[in-house]
């Protein structure tokens, strides 16, 4: 298998997930900046020339204070925001001359957000948050119906498949979460201190969900934390501060 | 997004603050309503006078004499007595007329039995009933040969039937005219109103020789006070007005120069003024309901303005899990649409309800047609794209990152 197709049918499990080689890594960022402009003129610099690759199948926690351009970096890698140099590949792919239908695709297909607040929607059920990826995939409903059935099963939350976000604990909102962003087989995760609002009893147990579908699954993970404990989870550890990256390589937390 | 998905993402959406939908919405049925009524009221006025066009007779010409002068006083067109049977007569052979009906007419006093009625008397020949498009509700009509022998019949409109003759079938009885018997031979159907407001059904026509001769003393004998003519077609109206002009003038040994002792209308235009003037009263009518249906679109972009802003987070979202630009353009627009299909819906039978309470209680001719309903609603949905368009585009076009970060 020596080029990387995107699968496009997102039914069809990603075939690389975990059983690539470390030479074609699934995140490949070099010389990577990012500045905001500021009021008055100037600008105010976030990133500086970031170079990182990640493997298929790593586990990657990313740490530093605040402000040292970590959920910058995550929304660029997430195809959120644009950098305003640098090269930026994904499974091959540069990421820099896409338009923004193919990000919105790329965003769809390739990847899954799990965020801080889980920004479920709250007007629609369980079931439905959890099947909204595969609903601007084009999947028809009774698939749809069926694969957010399986995806609930998955993070143990089925029978509350009719209930609404705020009827659910912070735990079980976030494990939906998680179920959402599976919807389409990513190959990658990426999660925004997915913990922060949680304890730390739930949060063991987020951590643990997420664990297994890094082992089992191969899915790639980049994690976004302030926490040792929750850090101590990932394989590699990479530490940002004042927008460059200060530390990459054993979790020594 | 699929497009049978979106409908009811949008139902559920609107379905969230239902309060401020029920009030953007209530601008929409006030407008659509508002220009379903309008048009009913405005097509009910113009099949009125088209009603009464129809009853007119088509294709009419008015012959009537020129005006007499009185020591160089000039008096009213028709004083002069220069019309005469003998010009009508000549006209029923120019090819460009289907048919020529002199008409001598005066008040006269009525009586049947005990009761008695004032009203106008017609002397006029058989072609009259044809010129007028008018039909017997029963009996027979006279014929040339009761005009040429002067005899003492008479067909009654509906408004004679009722004074004087209540129930009773007027039919082969004998009324008195200007205390002559005259033979009650046929009863007119029901005319109504004409343009100007006359009571068309209030009338009593008796062969013209009969009227002239044996019930008014005529100063100049065989005239008439006007001849009323069919051209053949509505395109010989023009050639048949040049033929009259042209073979009065001639009887009338007019020389050149001369000014016509007779005028020639043309009823048909004046009876499609009154048409046009009616179809402008329904658009303006229609124009006018029409700026409360542009209020309440302007009310849909408003509130879809404050969606999108109170929304942003879940744009956010929903861009962060895939939705494409056109996705979330799509979702608000049809919010939007469904808003004002819902409204015009609402709206239209609200319109319809109105109508029918206007033409119980002002008594007015009101129509609600389907091209009307068909016209609103289309003018409901295309307000919904127009004033929907600006807020989903709005939404469509937020950056991911800052959607998600909007608190």
């Amino acid at each position: 298998m020596s080029s990387l197709r995107i699968p496009l049918s997102p039914s069809a499990s990603f075939p690389l997930a975990g059983k690539r080689d470390e030479s074609s890594p699934l995140i490949q960022v070099a010389g990577l900046c990012k500045h905001y402009p500021l009021v008055g003129g100037g600008t105010t610099p976030v990133l500086h020339d970031i170079h990182l690759a990640v493997a298929p199948g790593e586990f990657v926690a990313l740490m530093g204070p605040s402000g040292s351009g970590k959920s910058t970096f995550m929304n660029i890698l997430g195809c959120l925001d644009v950098p305003n140099a640098g090269e930026y590949q994904l499974a091959g792919q540069s990421v820099a001359q896409m338009d923004h239908n193919e990000l919105a695709v790329l965003r769809n297909r390739q990847m899954g957000f799990v965020f801080q607040g889980f920004n479920l929607l709250q007007r629609s059920s369980i079931a439905e948050n959890v099947a909204l990826p595969l609903l601007y995939a084009g999947i028809g409903k009774a698939e749809r119906r069926q694969r957010a059935h399986e995806l609930l099963e998955q993070v143990g939350l089925v029978h509350r498949a009719e209930a609404r976000p705020n009827q659910l604990s912070g735990g079980q909102q976030q494990r939906v979460a998680i179920a959402r962003a599976l919807a389409n087989r990513p190959p990658l995760i990426l999660a925004d201190e997915p913990t922060g609002n949680l304890d730390t009893q739930t949060s063991g147990e987020i951590m643990a969900l997420f664990n297994r579908l890094n082992v089992e699954q191969g899915i790639t993970l980049l994690l976004v934390t302030h926490e040792p404990d929750i850090a101590r989870y990932a394989r590699r550890l990479v530490r940002f501060k004042d927008g460059r990256i200060v530390h990459d390589g054993e979790v020594n937390v | 997004m699929s497009w049978h998905a979106a409908p009811a993402e949008a139902w559920r959406a609107l379905g969230a603050n239902r309060l401020r939908t029920g009030l953007t919405m209530l601008g929409m049925i006030i407008g659509v309503g508002a220009v379903v009524l309008m048009l009913a009221v405005g097509e009910g006025a113009r099949s009125t006078v088209t009603q009464a066009i129809n009853e007119m007779g088509s294709e009419l010409l008015l012959v009537s004499p020129g005006t007499s002068s009185s020591g160089g006083l000039r008096l009213s067109s028709g004083t002069a007595s220069t019309l005469t049977l003998k010009d009508a007569e000549a006209m029923t052979q120019l090819p460009t007329l289907s048919a020529v009906a002199p008409v001598f007419y005066s008040g006269a006093q009525l009586a049947y039995g005990p009761r008695n009625w004032n009203t106008t008397v017609y002397g006029v020949t058989p072609d009259y009933l044809l010129v007028r498009s008018w039909n017997l509700e029963s009996g027979q009509p006279f014929m040339i040969s009761d005009v040429l022998r002067s005899t003492r019949v008479a067909l009654i409109g509906q408004q004679i039937v009722q004074s004087l003759f209540g129930d009773q079938d007027p039919l082969g009885q004998t009324i008195r005219i200007k205390n002559l018997p005259f033979r009650v031979i046929g009863v007119l159907e029901r005319k109504g109103q004409s343009l100007d407001g006359r009571d068309q059904d209030d009338v009593v026509l008796v062969p013209i020789n009969t009227a002239q001769t044996k019930l008014f003393g005529n100063l100049f004998p065989g005239t008439v006070r006007f001849i009323t003519v069919q051209a053949r077609s509505m395109g010989h109206m023009e050639d048949a007005e040049a033929d009259i002009t042209q073979l009065l003038r001639n009887r009338h040994r007019l020389a050149e120069g001369v000014e016509s002792d007779f005028t020639i209308r043309d009823l048909t235009a004046v009876a499609e003024t009154a048409a046009q003037s009616a179809q402008a009263m329904t658009v303006m009518l229609g124009a006018i309901a029409s700026v409360s249906l542009l209020v309440g679109g302007i009310g849909i972009m408003n509130i879809m303005l404050v969606s999108v802003t109170e929304r942003t987070r879940e744009i956010g979202i929903r861009m962060a899990i895939g939705a494409r630009r056109r996705d979330i353009l799509l979702q608000f627009l049809l919010e939007a649409l469904l808003l004002c299909v819902l409204g015009g819906l609402v709206g239209t039978l609200m319109g319809i309800g109105g109508a029918w309470l206007v033409s119980g209680l002002a008594e007015m001719t009101v129509i609600v047609t389907s091209s009307s309903i068909a016209l609103s609603f289309l003018f409901a949905a295309s307000t919904g794209v127009f004033f929907g368009f600006y807020p989903a585009r709005k939404a469509a076009l937020l950056k991911p990152v800052e959607a998600l970060r909007h608190e």
